[in-house]
C-alpha cells in the first residue's frame, strides 16, 4: 500500500491495441471492448489509425507524453507483438526524446503488455513446448522499457484463447482487465511488489490489497 | 539554276556516301565530311572555286553551334568557368603565338609577319573540335571542358586581334593602293563582324554602324547591343514564344528560332562584334527559359546541316598543287604546328592540374590552326600584313591541320583514352550520375505528380508540354517546364533522349502514348518507360509496345474510392485495406490473363476466350472474398493471422 498517493490525480491510461485481422480475434475482442468502457482510459486501434503502416511520430509521442501508463494490447504473435507495434516502437522511440542524451520522455511511466496467447498456460514453463515463461519472452519489450527509463510490469496473459468461452474464462479475465485498469487509473496497485511478478493475471486482488 | 542544283546534289551525294561510312568505322562524321569534301574537290574536280564563298555562307553553322552550346550552359556555369576561360584561354594563345612566332623569325620572316602568323595559327577549330568532342560523348569530361573555355576564349579573342593586327602593316607594301582605305580602329571592328559571320568583305562598309565613332561612342553601342541581347532573351522571347505557340504552326517556331540567331548576328555586325560571340550570350541567356528544347531542336538540323557544308569546303580547298609542289615543307610544317601547340596545350594542362586522360584530350584536341586560320589570313593579306605570296602555304597548313584532328582524336580514343582511365574515375562517374535524368513527356494531372515527387526526391528531371499556357502556370509555381510536343523525335533528342535514365509518358492522348512509348524503345532499348495508360486495353498495347511499368491512370485512385466505401460502412479500416490489396493482386493476375488472349484490334465482345477468363476471373475474386467473410477458412486474405483452432482439421497441432 505504500505506493498509495491520496493527492495525486488519477493516472491517465493509453491502451495501443493491435490485431491485424480483427475478425479473427475472440478474447481480444472481448477486452478491446471492455478497455473502452473504463473512464479515463485512452484506446488506440493501431491498425484503424495506420491500416497502411505509416505511423506518425509526432503524434504518438505527444499521446505519450500526455499519458502515465502505456499497455500493448495484442496476440501473442512468435512470442512477441504484431507487426505494427514493432513498427511503432521503431519510428516512436526516438533517439533523443524516449532514451539516450536528453532522451527522458517517458521516465517514470508504467508499461505493460496485455496479451492473448492460443497456447495453454502449461507451455510457457521449462518442461512446456514452449519453454519459457511469458515474462521471459517479451525480455525485448523489457529492456526496451527500461532503457526508456520506464517501470516495467510484468505481462497480463491471457492462455488458450482459441478456447477463451470454456467455463466462463474470458469473462473473468475481462473482468479482471476492467479491474487491473481501474486500479492503475487510480493508485491503488501496488507497483512495487507487482513490478517483481512473473504476470499480472490472477494477482489484481493482492496487489489492491483486497481480500 | 541546274547549276545550284548539280552542285547541291553532288556536295550531298558526297557527303550521304562517305559520313555514315567514315561514322560506321567509328571515324566520325567530321572526317567522312571532310573526305567527302577532298574527294569532290583536289581529287575528283567537281566543285571549284565557288567553294571558297560558300565556306563564308557555311560558316554560319559556327555560328549557330556557339548558339547551341550557349543554350546548354546556364549563366552561373559560364560564372564559374571564368578562371579557366581566362586563364588557361588567355594563357594557351599569347604562349602559342609566342613559340609560333619565335619560330617563324628563327626562319627568317619578319617580326610583323611572325605575329600574325603566330596569333592566326594560335586559334583553333571551334567547328570540329565542339563537333567532335560531342559526337564522342566526351563534351562533358575535365579535359572537354577545358577544351571549350580555351575556344570560347579564342572566340572572344579575334576581336582585338582584327583591331590590333593591321598596325603591323608592312611599310614596304603600304601605300600601293591595294587596300588604302582601311587599318583604322573602326574598321578593324568591321572586319570583325565580317570575318566571323563570313560576309562579303564588299558589304562591311555599309553595314557597320560604328564606323567613325569616337572611342566611346563606339564602348556605348556595343554596350546597348549586348544590353539588348541579354535583355531581349530574358524579357521578350518569353512573350514572343507564347504568341508563336498559340499560333500552333511548327513552323514558325522554327522561323523564329532562325529569326532570333540571324537578328543577333546582324545586331552584332552592325556593331562590330562577333555573331558567334552575341549569339552564344543570347544561348546562355535562354538556358533557362522553358522554351530552350524546342530552340534546341529548331536550330540543330541547320548548325549539323551548314557545319557539314563548311568541313566539305575546307577539305575541297586543299591545294593539291602546292601540296605536290613542296610536300615535304608541308608536311614539316603541319607536323610542327601540332607538335608546338600540342605541347603548349600539355604544358598549360600540367599547371591547370588536369590529369590522366584529360590532358591528353585537351592537348591533341586543339592542336589544329581553325575556320578563323582562314579568316585571319585573308584579312592578314587585306591589311598588307602578310604578303600574299605566303596565302597558299598557310591556308594549306590550316587545311591540313584540321583534316588531321579527326585522326588525332581517334588516337586519343584508341590510345590514351582507356589507358589513364583510372586517373580521373571519381569525378567521371559523378558526371555519369548528373546524368540520371528522367524525361517527364506531359505534365497535366498525371505528369506533374510524378514531376513533383521526383523532384522533391531531388532527381534531375526534363519536363515537356506542349500547351503553353500549362507552360507559364507551371512557371509561376516555379515548376521547370519546357515547352515542346513530346511526340516530336527531334525534341526528345534535344531533351536529351539519348542519354536519359527514365522515360515517363504522361500525356493524355491514348494513341499518341502508345506511339511515343514505342518509338522511345526504338531509340533506346534499354532506358526505363513508365507509361500511363487510358484503360485496360491500352495496358495490353503498351505492353506489346515495350513500356516496363504500366500504370492506369484512374485505377489506383478508384481503388481508394472503394477503400472508402469499404470504411464508410463501418469496416475495419486494416480490414478494407487488406480487401483492396486482395483486389489489387487478383486484377493484376487477371490482367496477365487476359493479355494473352487479347488481340490487337479485335473487339474483346467477338473474343470468346477473353470473355471466358474475364468471367471465371470474375467469379473466383468474389468467391474468395465471400468465403473468406463467410466460412473463415482457407482464404486468401488473412492466411498468416488465421487462428490455429480455426483451420482444417488435419492442419491443427497440439498448441
Amino acid at each position: 500500500m505504500s505506493l498509495i498517493e491520496d493527492n495525486t490525480a488519477p493516472r491517465r491510461v493509453l491502451i495501443l491495441a493491435a490485431h491485424p485481422a480483427p475478425r479473427r480475434s475472440f478474447a481480444g475482442r472481448a477486452m478491446r471492448k471492455a478497455a473502452r468502457e473504463v473512464e479515463g482510459v485512452t484506446f488506440a486501434d493501431l491498425y484503424a489509425e495506420y491500416p497502411r503502416g505509416d505511423i506518425n511520430a509526432d503524434a504518438e509521442q505527444a499521446r505519450l507524453e500526455a499519458h502515465d501508463a502505456i499497455i500493448f494490447l495484442h496476440p501473442f504473435f512468435w512470442y512477441s507483438t504484431p507487426a505494427i507495434l514493432k513498427e511503432w516502437q521503431d519510428i516512436v522511440l526516438e533517439h533523443g526524446w524516449a532514451y539516450g542524451h536528453d532522451g527522458n520522455a517517458l521516465s517514470g511511466k508504467l508499461f505493460f503488455s496485455a496479451l492473448t496467447a492460443g497456447g495453454p498456460e502449461e507451455a510457457y514453463q521449462p518442461e512446456g513446448y514452449n519453454h519459457f515463461p511469458v515474462r521471459t519472452l517479451l525480455s525485448p519489450l523489457e529492456q526496451t522499457a527500461d532503457l526508456c527509463g520506464m517501470v516495467y510490469l510484468p505481462p497480463f496473459a491471457f492462455f488458450s484463447a482459441g478456447h477463451a468461452h470454456e467455463d466462463n474464462r474470458i469473462n473473468e479475465h475481462v473482468a479482471e482487465w476492467k479491474g487491473l485498469l481501474m486500479a492503475l487509473r487510480d493508485h491503488t496497485l501496488d507497483i512495487e511488489t507487482a513490478r517483481a511478478l512473473p504476470r499480472l493475471d490472477g494477482q489484481l486482488k493482492p496487489l489492491t490489497g483486497e481480500k | 539554276m541546274a547549276g545550284i542544283l548539280l552542285d547541291a546534289t553532288i556536295y550531298l551525294v558526297a557527303a550521304v556516301i562517305l559520313v555514315p561510312i567514315c561514322t560506321r568505322f567509328g571515324l566520325g562524321s567530321v572526317l567522312g565530311y571532310l573526305i567527302a569534301g577532298v574527294l569532290i574537290g583536289p581529287i575528283l574536280g567537281l566543285v571549284g572555286q565557288e567553294t571558297q564563298d560558300l565556306q563564308h555562307i557555311a560558316e554560319f553553322g559556327v555560328v549557330m553551334m556557339l548558339f547551341l552550346i550557349g543554350l546548354e550552359l546556364e549563366p552561373r556555369a559560364l560564372w564559374d568557368m571564368r578562371m579557366r576561360l581566362l586563364g588557361l584561354g588567355g594563357l594557351q594563345v599569347g604562349l602559342t603565338a609566342a613559340l609560333i612566332g619565335a619560330a617563324c623569325m628563327a626562319m627568317g620572316l619578319q617580326w610583323s609577319v611572325s605575329i600574325a602568323i603566330g596569333l592566326t595559327f594560335a586559334l583553333s577549330s571551334t567547328a570540329i573540335v565542339m563537333q567532335s568532342l560531342a559526337e564522342k560523348k566526351l563534351d562533358k569530361t575535365e579535359g572537354g571542358r577545358a577544351s571549350f573555355s580555351i575556344l570560347l576564349f579564342q572566340d572572344i579573342a579575334v576581336i582585338p586581334m582584327l583591331a590590333l593586327l593591321p598596325l603591323l602593316a608592312l611599310p614596304m607594301v603600304m601605300g600601293t593602293g591595294l587596300e588604302a582605305d582601311i587599318a583604322h580602329g573602326a574598321d578593324a571592328a568591321h572586319g570583325a563582324a565580317d570575318a566571323a559571320h563570313g560576309a562579303d568583305a564588299s558589304h562591311g562598309p555599309s553595314l557597320n554602324l560604328t564606323e567613325g565613332m569616337p572611342g566611346w561612342a563606339y564602348g556605348l553601342t556595343v554596350l546597348a547591343a549586348v544590353g539588348v541581347v541579354v535583355g531581349g532573351g530574358m524579357y521578350l522571347t518569353r512573350p514572343l514564344f507564347r504568341f508563336i505557340a498559340r499560333s500552333g504552326l511548327r513552323e514558325m517556331f522554327t522561323a523564329t528560332a532562325l529569326f532570333i540567331v540571324i537578328g543577333i548576328a546582324l545586331l552584332m555586325t552592325l556593331v562590330g562584334l562577333s555573331p558567334a560571340l552575341g549569339t552564344f550570350l543570347a544561348g546562355v541567356v535562354l538556358a533557362n527559359s522553358e522554351y530552350r528544347h524546342e530552340l534546341e531542336a529548331d536550330i540543330e538540323p541547320f548548325k549539323g546541316l551548314l557545319l557539314g557544308l563548311f568541313f566539305i569546303t575546307v577539305g575541297a580547298g586543299i591545294d593539291f598543287e602546292v601540296l605536290t609542289a613542296d610536300w615535304m615543307l608541308i608536311g614539316g610544317l603541319v607536323a610542327a604546328l601540332i607538335g608546338a601547340k600540342a605541347a603548349v596545350l600539355m604544358v598549360l594542362a600540367f599547371v591547370f592540374k588536369l590529369r590522366g586522360r584529360n590532358r591528353w584530350l585537351m592537348a591533341l584536341s586543339l592542336a589544329q590552326a581553325g575556320e578563323f586560320g582562314f579568316v585571319l589570313i585573308s584579312f592578314n593579306v587585306q591589311n598588307n600584313v602578310i604578303p600574299a605570296d605566303l596565302v597558299p602555304v598557310l591556308s594549306l597548313v590550316v587545311a591540313l591541320s584540321m583534316l588531321i584532328t579527326p585522326l588525332l582524336f581517334i588516337l586519343y580514343e584508341r590510345v590514351f583514352h582507356n589507358k589513364f582511365a583510372e586517373g580521373d574515375d571519381d569525378r567521371e562517374a559523378d558526371e555519369i550520375d548528373q546524368r540520371g535524368t528522367t524525361i517527364i513527356a506531359g505534365h497535366g494531372r498525371f505528369g506533374q505528380i510524378v514531376h513533383r515527387v521526383l523532384a522533391a526526391s531531388g532527381y534531375e528531371i526534363v519536363v515537356l508540354e506542349h500547351r503553353s499556357e500549362f507552360v507559364d502556370n507551371m512557371t509561376k509555381f516555379g515548376v521547370k517546364t519546357f515547352y515542346g510536343d513530346a511526340t516530336r523525335p527531334d525534341l526528345l533528342h534535344a531533351a536529351g533522349l539519348h542519354n536519359a535514365k527514365q522515360f515517363v509518358a504522361a500525356i493524355d492522348d491514348k494513341e499518341q502514348i502508345t506511339e511515343l512509348v514505342k518509338h522511345v524503345r526504338r531509340e533506346r532499348p534499354d532506358i526505363h518507360i513508365v507509361a500511363r495508360a487510358i484503360d485496360r486495353h491500352h495496358v495490353y498495347q503498351l505492353y506489346a509496345a515495350g513500356a516496363n511499368d504500366i500504370i492506369r491512370e484512374t485505377f489506383d485512385s478508384a481503388v481508394r474510392a472503394a477503400r472508402s466505401a469499404l470504411e464508410g460502412l463501418g469496416e475495419h479500416p486494416f480490414e478494407a485495406e487488406k480487401a483492396v490489396r486482395f483486389f489489387v493482386k487478383h486484377d493484376r493476375e487477371t490482367l496477365v490473363k487476359l493479355a494473352a488472349a487479347w488481340r490487337e484490334g479485335e473487339s474483346v465482345w467477338d473474343n470468346p476466350e477473353y470473355l471466358a477468363i474475364a468471367r471465371s476471373q470474375t467469379d473466383l475474386m468474389e468467391q474468395t472474398m465471400r468465403n473468406d467473410r463467410e466460412t473463415a477458412r482457407d482464404n486468401a486474405m488473412d492466411r498468416a493471422w488465421m487462428p490455429p483452432d480455426k483451420r482444417p482439421e488435419e492442419e491443427v497441432d497440439e498448441d
